[in-house]
């Protein structure tokens, strides 16, 4: 327990230091890339474990994004205010309420997973996947035509909140929760699910339970990263369409399907890779196209496949764990 | 009465278009079960050069529309996606047919980018005036009813494209090798069909009639740009699945549904809906009929 609370206490520090270090010694432009790096690794993470980890196949993510940005910058801008005054303009007070509004976002866009994961009861694949993109796209006409967050003119005047430290706090929280995830009994049954949906339901996992679950779950943290982003950048719903979607699926399988440190490896490249190639300027998004069709000719199961990369591979003086028998 | 008529007329004529891009995504998922994200831009790709084929032989300039003009517009933008479609396959689907069907679906994506980039780069980002190859003219219909001869010119071609599409695959041995391969590849590969050639010549007859649904909508539409086959892309897979995705009477029937809804979504609720009815109707249908409209259901084997 106590080292757990240490293991916190030092993510936190490290968070906040890269934070500090950030802002000092980068300029705005690579803090800015940073950022938005670290809200799509929680995208793509979240993704994973609905395409990667369970095996169904969602192409709706920005939808759940949309949902989670939304309420969240809604908060901020209706109930923050009567509830805190003045207080909830700068310090603590603040930073309390924006976390509630990360945990509302992500709570939100729970709940449109849990509408979207319910048709997953009687539809598989290609099928599955087309009405995920329709339930992200019809979500977002949806946004488009209430007009208490802006509609068609965007949603101006949400407070600027998010900043590299709270970005990494909680894309370190999402990989945390989806390691332990799949390390434990549940995470067996999503792995069982992709493997084989019929020998799964004969060995007794509630098949449909589950891909409702990882509906659910993913769709929380892509809320969140929604919400990181509601409160970082001007929001307008057209960056939720369903070029948004399929940029976080290319992220997931560039970096190998069920692979969560590949994840993060797929998105950092992703978002890096346009301004990389910023010299190119009007060439460049060919250059990302033809790369991007290289790689799957040439290494089809993505980056790393389904291994991962882990800090024991990496520090092998450290001795081995001991395996939990199963 | 009057104005439900008309926004039926124009949905039909919208529709029609649909319905001729959807059949190239049925027919190509249905021999690779591949969704291809490309054709979208293929659509863009034939409006594009049938702009180019038009303005080279000086239409809007000296030369005045007729439909002679508008053919062989129409022919050679065909002939241009035809063998873009060819290449398509021949260089990024072919190297990854036996991969997984996600890895196909990022490539699909990656060429579907690839098109539109180029699209920018070198057709430039801003519209294009598509020119009038027909000179435009009103028709009133019995009960009110006005629609342009662009409106029929869009539904008389995609009629005879289809009529023709179906005689080609119901009666010719290509066609019955077509039927065959979407039906089982391995078993019609061991009965001797080149299942290669047949792929290639899927692409082909998939990628000419996006490019005269590029045509047709220039025709009718006159603002060509290169971002312009995204939507109607999407919304053409979403009417194939519709239809109950391998089908190609399904096809048809799913794209005039989707231009009609949509239309009457305009004429009666909003325009801003526009985008979103496609979506609500497929998951209604899809609720009720898993397997699209006239999808065959297949029977899970354990």
């Amino acid at each position: 327990m106590a080292r757990r609370a240490l293991l916190v206490a030092v993510v936190l520090a490290a968070v906040v230091g890269a934070d500090w270090a950030g802002i000092r010694f980068l300029n705005p432009y690579v803090y800015r890339v940073l950022v938005l790096c670290g809200m799509n690794v929680i995208l793509a993470l979240s993704l994973n474990l609905v395409n990667g980890i369970t095996g169904q196949f969602s192409i709706g993510h920005a939808g759940f994004m949309a949902v989670g940005a939304y309420t969240s910058a809604a908060f901020t801008v209706y109930a923050v205010p009567p509830l805190l005054g003045a207080w909830g303009s700068g310090g603590w007070p603040a930073g309390l309420a924006f976390v509630v509004a990360i945990l509302v976002g992500g709570a939100a866009s729970a709940a449109a997973g849990f509408l979207v994961g319910l048709p997953s009861m009687r539809l598989r694949g290609d099928y599955l996947a087309i009405v995920t993109l329709g339930f992200g796209e019809i979500i977002r006409v949806a946004i488009l035509n209430i007009d208490a967050v802006g509609g068609a003119r965007g949603f101006a005047g949400v407070p600027q909140r998010t900043n590299l430290a709270w970005v990494l706090a909680v894309a370190v929280f999402t990989f945390f929760v989806i390691r332990n995830l799949m390390r434990s009994f549940h995470g067996r049954a999503f792995l069982a699910i992709r493997e084989d949906e019929i020998a799964a339901e004969a060995l007794g996992v509630p098949t449909t339970r589950y891909k409702v679950t990882a509906f659910v779950i993913g769709a929380f943290f892509a809320g969140m990263s929604g919400a990181l982003f509601s409160h970082y950048t001007y929001l307008h719903t057209n960056s939720f369409t369903f070029m948004k979607s399929i940029e976080v699926i290319i992220m997931v399988v560039l970096g190998g399907m069920g692979s969560l440190t590949g994840s993060i490896l797929g998105a950092i490249l992703l978002t890096a890779m346009p301004e990389l190639l910023r010299f190119a300027s009007a060439e460049r998004l060919i250059i990302y196209s033809l790369l991007l069709i290289v790689l799957m000719i040439a290494r089809p199961q993505g980056i790393l496949g389904r291994r991962e990369i882990s800090l024991r591979a990496l520090t092998p003086w450290r001795r081995a764990r001991p395996t939990p028998v199963a | 009465m009057q104005e439900l008529l008309q926004q039926l007329a124009n949905g039909v004529a919208w529709g029609s278009i649909y319905a001729l891009i959807a059949l190239g995504y049925t027919m190509v998922y249905g021999i690779l079960r591949l969704i291809n994200f490309a054709h979208g831009d293929i659509y863009m790709v034939g409006a594009f050069t049938a702009y180019f084929i038009a303005r080279a032989m000086g239409a809007g300039v000296g030369l005045q529309p007729s439909p002679l003009l508008a053919a062989i517009v129409l022919l050679g933008a065909m002939i241009v996606c035809a063998l873009l479609g060819m290449l398509i396959e021949l260089l990024a689907y072919r190297p990854i047919r036996r991969s997984s069907r996600l890895t196909a679906l990022i490539t699909a994506i990656g060429v579907s980018l690839f098109l539109e980039n180029a699209g920018i780069r070198f057709f430039g980002a801003d519209p294009k005036f598509f020119p009038q190859v027909i000179a435009p003219k009103t028709v009133m219909l019995g009960g009110g009813v006005i629609v342009t001869n662009h409106q029929i010119t869009v539904v008389v071609v995609s009629v005879l494209l289809m009529i023709g599409l179906t005689l080609f695959v119901q009666r010719t041995r290509t066609g019955k090798a077509m039927r065959a391969v979407s039906f089982n590849r391995d078993a019609a590969s061991l009965m001797g069909i080149p299942v290669d050639r047949i792929i290639t010549i899927t692409f082909a007859i998939g990628s000419a009639l996006a490019a005269a649904a590029g045509v047709l909508v220039g025709l009718t539409n006159p603002k060509i740009e290169p971002l312009m086959g995204i939507m109607p892309g999407v919304k053409a897979f979403v009417a194939a699945v519709l239809g109950g995705i391998g089908s190609i009477p399904g096809a048809m029937i799913g794209g005039l549904l989707m231009g009609i809804s949509e239309y009457l979504v305009v004429g009666y609720i909003s325009s801003t809906y526009r985008d979103a009815i496609a979506f609500v109707i497929l998951i209604i249908v899809l609720l009720v009929k898993p397997a699209g409209l006239l999808g065959r259901n297949v029977a899970e084997k354990v």
